[in-house]
């Protein structure tokens, strides 16, 4: 399929053809397509409310979708080959581009894959700073989709609110990783550095005004008439269809279906933590809006526990000083560390050649890697397997005989993120 | 309600299909069968229907390439990851291609999720899979040639640019224009 | 400008050159085309929303039809997948237009030296200003934009109205 694109000779004989082949359309849209009957409307890749670089060939009877044929890769960048190429600990700074609103949980799955398949241990105190990262990533996360997906329905105000607050959070991540956006803080075996004391000080600031907030985002929306007359009803999914699509995390239990990895298969200490696993009752947009409102409670209290186990002082790392650099003041004192430090910076370490699965709850959903070894220093196949991917897959089924306008709203409410999707 | 109790997966895929499993692996607690490539669909409608198995969610496809090892039973393997909610568990089931003829049955019939799932493979690795509705590349453009998630396939690796070699790149590097 | 207001009284009488009324104007109100492709994308909206607020500068609207803007800012990385799109919507986009390539991915396409991506958006669209980082953050667009403003208040009409 090719983009029309304005033929000078031809443009005063006639408008502008649809160029790609109908032929490949052929059981994908209805036949009336074919005769004209219904309209193939081409949005996106570059449309405002496609959240990235979306493109979407709808067939439409009058304002009323027929059928949806998503389109992505506008967005793929290799990464999973780029992967195959580079070292395992290398990997993980790619993999913050993949799903850029919540970087975290990209490194975090990708760490815990290669620390299942080259079997290392991540102290205690590690596993706490990691969880307190993920939830604050989580409410990152939710943050930009309740701005933009507020903003796409007309509401402007919500989206400012939405980023103050989010600045705080990437303000801490700067005082601990360096980076705003693009922290590449979870290693193999822990991660990076330790927390700084201006982070605990942030942290605790955000947290006593943070939950007030959210009330505020609340008042402006969950009882906006607008508001409940835009979402309520709309881009319903049943549960079990739901499921047979591979839909997960938030828009999963929109629908009811009780499942999140964080309560039923914990990984990296979840289940120490007292929290609740917010449920909608009808599937639709707004059951969706509100779990994710709801969650930003739960990912504050999840916090507030974490730091209360967490003591000042400990390891970060891994003391397993084959897979793990030594740190920096080691390096003067002992030749090991020397040995150790050059090993794992030119050659890298090296895995078995057989493969792990792990899947982690990232704020969008069910975020899976699936990672094969060769016995070198490098993968032989990485997969991602992609919230967002399965989510925009499971779209023509939530938006058939919804009106354009709705489409946006359905969009909003999936919370894809296109570098998630396309990898 | 009492659910019924979990079965052992790997003992009932093998009392109930025979043929189907080829062999069974364990790596760091997780339980691989490999299947047979033509009872995938088979062994995926039995692991999802039988009470006390009830794998219900197909949490991923993926597909391996063993270039230019040829250490097992085919060049490419594809791996199925089946979630069972109830029981809270997972298996893995692989099954190996065959390097001249790298086709397999679909499951887009046992579960909808594959659609996309198998249309990646097709697109990056180029095996193709009997019975999906819609074989069209999913994230490569239409008029791509190859299959970049091969190993064979190059990285498409660009020469970096230095001041020696400046001139030499800027050469044939295209440049746009108004 | 090149006079200054508070010297005018009430004459209501400006005298100045049509280069810089033109310059003027076009810093004074440069419409960013709506165009988000990847990570870069979040932090330019971290620009325009409240801590930074890209408006102090006449661009708190983003146009979302590139027939309404005069500044694209490619936010990400370009696939080839994408690249005719970016073309497509270059050319769309009505004289003087200007181009700022945010972040390393569309400089050079950054860490990504492989099949999928263009290797810098300036072998597609002319680039005028290069905005370093992965991501920059927003202090270092606002200063991408500063520079291009610097840039159009040299430019000439002579130049572009032949």
């Amino acid at each position: 399929m090719t983009l029309m694109t304005p033929d000078k000779s031809q443009e005063n004989q006639q408008p502008t053809q649809w160029e790609g082949s109908l032929e490949e359309l052929k059981g994908l849209v209805s036949e009336r397509a074919f005769t004209g009957e219904t309209m193939l409307l081409n949005m996106g890749p570059h449309h405002p409310s496609t959240h990235g670089v979306l493109r979407v060939l709808l067939e439409l009877d009058g304002e009323e979708i027929i059928n949806l044929l998503p389109d992505v890769g506008f967005l793929h960048t290799g990464i999973e080959k780029n992967i195959e190429h580079k070292q395992y600990e290398k990997g993980v700074t790619l993999t913050d581009r993949m799903d850029y609103l919540a970087p975290m949980n990209n490194n975090f799955s990708f760490c815990l894959a290669i620390e299942k398949l080259v079997d290392l241990d991540v102290p205690e105190r590690a596993q706490i700073m990691r969880v307190i990262c993920l939830e604050l990533t989580r409410i990152n996360s939710h943050l930009v989709w309740l701005g933009t997906h507020a903003l796409d329905m007309g509401a402007m105000s919500v989206f400012l609110y939405a980023f103050i607050q989010r600045e705080k959070i990437l303000r801490m991540f700067e005082m601990i990783s360096g980076q705003r956006l693009m922290t590449s803080y979870m290693r193999p075996g822990g991660v990076w550095r330790d927390f700084t004391d201006e982070f605990y000080t942030a942290l605790d600031s955000f947290l006593s005004v943070f939950p007030s907030k959210v009330d505020e985002f609340q008042r402006l929306l969950t009882n906006n008439p607008l508001w409940i007359d835009r979402t309520q009803g709309i881009g319903i999914i049943e549960p079990e269809t739901a499921l047979a699509w591979g839909v997960s995390g938030p828009s999963l239990r929109g629908s009811g279906v009780n499942w999140d990895l964080r309560k039923a298969m914990p990984y990296s200490g979840y289940e120490q933590y007292e929290f609740t696993v917010p449920l909608g009752e009808h599937g639709d947009v707004y059951d969706r809006f509100y779990i994710r409102i709801l969650e930003m409670y739960e990912s504050v209290k999840i916090i507030q526990q974490a730091l209360k186990k967490l003591p000042r002082k400990g390891p970060f790392r891994s003391e397993n000083r084959k897979f793990v650099p030594p740190p920096r003041a080691e390096l003067g004192r002992s030749m090991e560390a020397v040995i150790h430090h050059f090993k794992l910076w030119t050659e890298g370490f090296s895995a078995p050649d057989d493969e792990v699965y792990v899947a982690v709850e990232s704020p969008r959903g069910e975020l899976s890697v699936y990672l094969h070894g060769t016995g070198g220093t490098k993968p032989r196949r990485v997969h991602f397997k992609t919230p967002s991917f399965m989510h925009i897959a499971a779209m023509p089924v939530m938006s058939k005989g919804h009106f354009i306008a709705d489409l946006v709203a359905i969009i909003g409410s999936i919370d894809i993120v296109l570098g998630d999707c396309d990898r | 309600m009492s659910l019924p109790q979990p079965k052992d997966p790997v003992e009932s895929v093998k009392a109930a299909l025979p043929t189907a499993v080829l062999d069974v692996t364990a790596f760091r607690g997780d339980t691989t069968l490999v299947v047979a490539p033509e009872q995938i669909v088979a062994v995926c409608k039995y692991l999802r229907d039988t009470p006390g198995l009830v794998y219900n969610f197909l949490s991923d496809i993926s597909a391996v390439d063993y270039y230019p090892e040829y250490n097992r039973p085919g060049r490419f393997g594809v791996v199925y990851h089946l979630l069972s909610m109830l029981y809270k568990r997972r298996i893995t089931l692989k099954t190996y291609v065959q390097e001249e003829e790298p086709v397999l049955d679909s499951v887009v019939s046992v579960w909808p999720a594959a659609n996309w799932l198998e249309r990646e493979i097709i697109d990056m690795m180029g095996i193709d899979f009997n019975g999906n509705p819609d074989k069209r590349r999913v994230l490569m453009p239409a008029d791509w040639n190859g299959h970049p998630h091969r190993r064979d396939y190059p990285l498409g690796y660009e020469t970096i640019m230095f001041s020696f070699n400046v001139e030499e790149i800027m050469k044939h590097k295209p440049k746009a224009t108004e | 400008m090149g006079v200054v207001s508070s010297k005018l009284g009430n004459l209501g009488v400006v005298t100045t050159t049509l280069d810089q009324v033109f310059n003027w104007g076009r810093n004074g109100a440069m419409w960013p085309l709506l165009f988000g492709l990847a990570c870069c994308a979040i932090e330019m909206m971290a620009t325009q929303a409240s801590d930074y607020d890209m408006s102090r500068f006449g661009m708190e609207l983003n146009r979302a039809s590139p027939r309404q803007s005069d500044l694209m800012i490619v936010a990400g990385r370009v696939t080839r997948k994408m690249a005719p799109v970016v073309r497509q919507l270059y050319d769309q986009m009505p004289y003087p237009k200007y181009v700022v390539s945010m972040g390393d991915c569309a400089s050079c396409s950054g860490v990504y030296n492989n099949y999928a991506l263009v290797q810098g958006v300036d072998e597609i669209v002319p680039v005028d200003v290069y905005v370093a980082g992965c991501p920059p953050r927003p202090e270092q667009l606002i200063h991408g934009i500063m520079t291009l403003h610097e840039k159009v208040r040299g430019e000439s009409i002579r130049n572009w109205a032949s």
